[in-house]
């Protein structure tokens, strides 16, 4: 097997694509994100509820799409449940930065979601990556309700 | 036009012929499978592009120098070497413009604005690529007209039965797709065309998947406009044509104001040349004009029933082969195809599939094609898709089998 096709889809990831965690409706929740990728039709469905500190008490999510964007979501979903909303920013930073630039070691904080570092060698796959991100990002930012994000803005 | 049996072309020979076939890609032999998206370039037409920057670049039509005569006569020996491959009854009846896209969109602002009114319809299928969807989707908010869609049946054929239904009075322009680009489907353009006529519709063909890949003449056809790309037939990027009826044209005004497409200029107001140079203001792409007549001789030196022959039977070949791999779905028509097969496995999803391939040298185009409202109707995001040229081979599909097989193994 190709190294880059190894590091790209780490066990871990296919996983997590096949038996993505934290996957399905989530009644409760504050927040419904739909999440789309116009270019190569992911789409996710993220529900959020907060705690009364405003972090996030649960996370959950629906949808389709390459591996990628399903691990994403799914090893998101985990890294941030539990977490307030400046430390969920703080990680979406370091994500970002782990999945597009080459040169940075992964931070130890992001854990799990370092399996996610071979995509910085696949520049057409990062919008797969942070599709999940963008979402929860939305999600802060509109507070409550429903709301959508693409990751090609009209 | 002679015909030419597949039997008797060296098609790995022509192989040769084409530098970019020698490439590697993460160290593997490129195989090629995006020809659909756009074809690779013979030496005939790389050849063409310099000697032409060599030997006779000069803005056309304006100069009255040596170098200025030799691109103008090249530029119009050009537009008669189109006319002639489409059967065009003349020169004057092909516009150059940048491709298909630039082509139907000519037609939906010159045409479409003068003649469709509120009320109107625009009839298209539901298999159309977004370059033949989109511009009519303005034109219809523009003058408050309505669109109409023929079906696409489950094996990827339109529902010609709903033809009657659809096809009235009302329908002022049918414009639809020759070679579906995500179905392989090849649809009856000359019997649409006929219907269209009978009810006094104006067609448009987008002839993008077909004009490189099979026999065509737009009199046998009957349409009123023909719109396609060079880049997909061996020609440059960045040139295209737009083939209508003479009097169609003549009727039309301009869309594209400036220099090249007047007769007189006055502060106030300019009188217009008549087609085609009406409708290609600015200096044109003179080299590419010239590259897609050096593709087009290309071309016709294989004989395009032959390539149609080769590249039918390798899509045919491929689909039959994919059947093979458990949990794959094929697109399109069983029988008769164009050069492409689209198809999605259960255990990978498009892009996925597609970055494995890539790492072995192997280019296919995942993801929905412009064609998303298709891709809807078949219940899909998106699908992989392998288009071939005259260039692939048998053997190039049997290794993409066994490479699909290695992803649908590693991704299950």
């Amino acid at each position: 097997m190709i190294p880059e096709i190894e590091e790209l889809y780490q066990e871990v990831i296919l996983d997590h694509s096949r038996r993505p965690r934290n996957f399905g409706e989530l009644p409760e929740a504050a927040v419904l994100v739909h999440g789309d990728n116009p270019a190569c039709g992911d789409e996710i469905y993220l529900a959020v509820k907060f705690d009364r500190d405003g972090g996030l008490e649960d996370i959950k999510f629906t949808g389709h799409g390459c591996a990628i964007s399903q691990a994403s979501a799914s090893l998101m979903t985990m890294k941030l449940k539990g977490k307030s909303r400046g430390e969920a920013m703080d990680m979406l930073r370091a994500f970002h930065d782990l999945v597009t630039n080459g040169t940075s070691e992964a931070p130890k904080t992001l854990g799990d979601l370092r399996v996610m570092k071979g995509v910085r060698n696949f520049p057409q796959r990062v919008k797969c990556a942070m599709l999940a991100w963008r979402a929860v990002e939305q999600a802060f930012e509109v507070g409550a309700g429903e709301a959508t994000v693409s990751t090609e803005p009209a | 036009v002679h015909k030419i049996a597949a039997s008797t072309v060296d098609w790995n020979g022509l192989r040769d012929d084409f530098p970019i076939l020698r490439e590697q890609a993460h160290g593997y032999p490129l195989i090629y499978f995006d020809s659909a998206a756009t074809s690779q370039k013979p030496r005939a037409v790389l050849e063409a592009l310099r000697y032409f920057y060599e030997h006779e670049n000069a803005n056309v039509h304006r100069g009255l120098h040596t170098l200025s005569s030799r691109a103008t006569e090249a530029y119009e020996k050009a537009r008669q070497r189109v006319a002639e491959y489409i059967g065009a009854a003349t020169a004057d009846e092909i516009i150059f413009t940048r491709g298909t896209t630039e082509s139907i969109n000519l037609v939906a602002q010159a045409w479409g604005g003068k003649f469709i009114r509120e009320g109107d319809v625009i009839l298209l299928t539901e298999m159309e690529h977004h370059s033949n969807l989109v511009p009519w989707q303005l034109l219809a908010d523009r003058t408050g007209a309505r669109l109409r869609f023929v079906p696409v049946l489950d094996d990827g054929a339109l529902d010609l039965e709903q033809i009657p239904v659809l096809l009235t009075p009302e329908v002022k322009l049918f414009a639809f797709t020759h070679i579906s680009n995500s179905l392989g489907t090849i649809n009856p353009v000359a019997a649409l065309c006929a219907k269209a006529r009978a009810v006094g519709a104006i067609t448009l063909v987008d002839a993008a998947q077909s004009a490189g890949h099979l026999p065509m003449d737009v009199r046998e056809v009957g349409c009123d406009f023909l719109a396609f790309s060079g880049h997909k037939m061996c020609g440059p990027t960045g040139i295209g044509v737009l083939y209508g009826r003479r009097e169609i044209l003549d009727s039309m005004p301009p869309w594209h104001g400036g220099g090249e497409m007047i007769v007189s200029v006055a502060l106030e107001k300019s009188a217009f040349k008549k087609a085609p140079h009406r409708f290609e203001a600015g200096t044109p792409n003179i080299a590419g004009a010239i590259g897609l007549a050096t593709a087009i001789d290309y071309i016709e030196g294989i004989g395009r029933a032959a390539i149609f022959e080769h590249d039918s039977q390798l899509a045919r070949y491929a689909a039959g082969r994919l059947n093979e791999i458990p949990g794959t779905r094929v697109f399109g028509p069983a029988e008769e195809r164009g050069a492409l097969v689209g198809f999605v496995t259960g255990a990978a999803h498009p892009h996925d599939l597609t970055t494995f391939a890539d790492q072995y040298g192997l280019a296919l185009r995942g993801g929905h094609h412009c064609n998303q409202p298709l891709m809807r109707r078949f219940g899909v995001s998106g699908t992989t898709r392998a288009s071939f040229y005259f260039y692939n081979t048998k053997e190039e599909i049997d290794r993409m089998i066994e490479i699909l097989r290695d992803a649908v193994r590693f991704f299950s």
